[in-house]
């Protein structure tokens, strides 16, 4: 189970009243993570407003070298109202995700690439980073990505037919 | 014999935690110690069971607690493993009598050659105040050790 509960603290595409809230636990350097990606567009579109989609920091940071500085940088953009769109483009240039491609992305958003280093070496958003993470221990995630499903963990695949069955059972 | 159970005493093991160190678990006595048996390294999972306790060692660290991985892998394979994952945790080698710690706790899978995904938080005093049994292939996360590790605080 989920034991910490949604909240406007969270990072929420759609309306935490919606029937379904559907959180995932990822980490933006596994490619599990960037699979899901994709699916979890298509699950949004399928059920519309019927559907909330939450995102929690999980990042295997020493598997995944990036995975921090990633986190850190789309809640960098989160603090100007920019969290989606840096959460997409992050996963939609996984493959070549460095330090220079987070830079790249914020100047992009025409967000300033010396603030985000700044925030890097101060490690302003680390710590948001890292709630989510203990959170997500605490709710027994296990790797990622980690779906819950009204608050409940999904099991098993997250291929599109499973999660759509997985949310079709919750509504 | 079955996993060994809260209330008994953790059997002493002197185990190599590298090719030349050798660490013996009543060492660690005076503070928690968590033991994770794990089936072999090199799992091929996006955040596997090691590599998750590896980020969670800070909380581990909270509650004055040792995490101890255990393997029947043998101490070259574990220290390649533990480098290749930047592993800040010691890994013991259950190697020779292959499995024999792996039997003491009851976590021995015979017809397999390998143990058994099994966790036990042990207090100060030595005792298992918890343990758990986790099918193979399923990672059981670390949301049990650190309630089991909370109760030890209570």
């Amino acid at each position: 189970m989920l034991r910490i509960p949604v909240s406007d603290a969270d990072h929420v595409q759609g309306n935490l009243n919606s029937a379904v809230v559907l959180v995932e636990y990822g980490d933006y350097q596994c490619p599990h993570c960037g699979h899901a990606y994709s699916i979890v567009k298509q699950v949004q579109q399928q059920f519309g407003d019927q559907l909330a989609f939450v995102f929690r920091n999980f990042p295997l940071a020493e598997i995944h070298p990036n995975a921090e500085a990633a986190a850190e940088t789309a809640e960098f953009a989160a603090s100007k109202g920019l969290f989606w769109e840096m959460h997409d483009a992050i996963y939609e240039n996984q493959e070549s995700l460095s330090v220079e491609t987070l830079m790249r992305l914020a100047q992009q958003l025409t967000l300033s690439p010396l603030s985000l280093e700044d925030a890097w070496v101060k490690r302003a958003y680390l710590e948001r980073v890292r709630e989510d993470f203990s959170g997500g221990v605490r709710s027994g995630v296990n790797g990622t990505p980690t779906f819950f499903i009204n608050g409940r963990r999904h099991e098993g695949a997250f291929e599109l037919e499973d999660l759509v069955a997985a949310v079709d059972a919750a509504l | 014999m079955s996993l060994l159970q809260p209330g008994v005493p953790a059997p002493d093991f002197t185990l190599n935690v590298t090719p030349s160190q050798q660490l013996s678990l009543h060492e660690l006595r005076g503070n928690p110690v968590i033991l994770a048996f794990y089936p072999a390294d090199w799992s091929p999972v996006c955040g596997d069971q090691m590599a998750l306790y590896n980020e969670i060692l800070p909380e581990f660290r909270k509650a004055s607690a040792t995490l101890l991985g255990i393997s029947v892998d043998g101490v070259w394979c574990h220290e390649a493993f533990a480098k290749d994952r930047h592993l800040h945790f010691p890994v013991l080698a259950d190697f020779e009598p292959k499995g024999d710690v792996s039997r003491k706790y009851g976590v021995y899978r015979e017809a397999d050659g390998f143990c058994e995904r099994a966790l036990f938080v042990i207090d100060k005093q030595g005792i298992i105040t918890w343990s758990f049994l986790s099918p193979v292939g399923i990672n059981p996360g670390a949301d049990g050790i650190l309630d089991a590790l909370d109760n030890l605080a209570r």
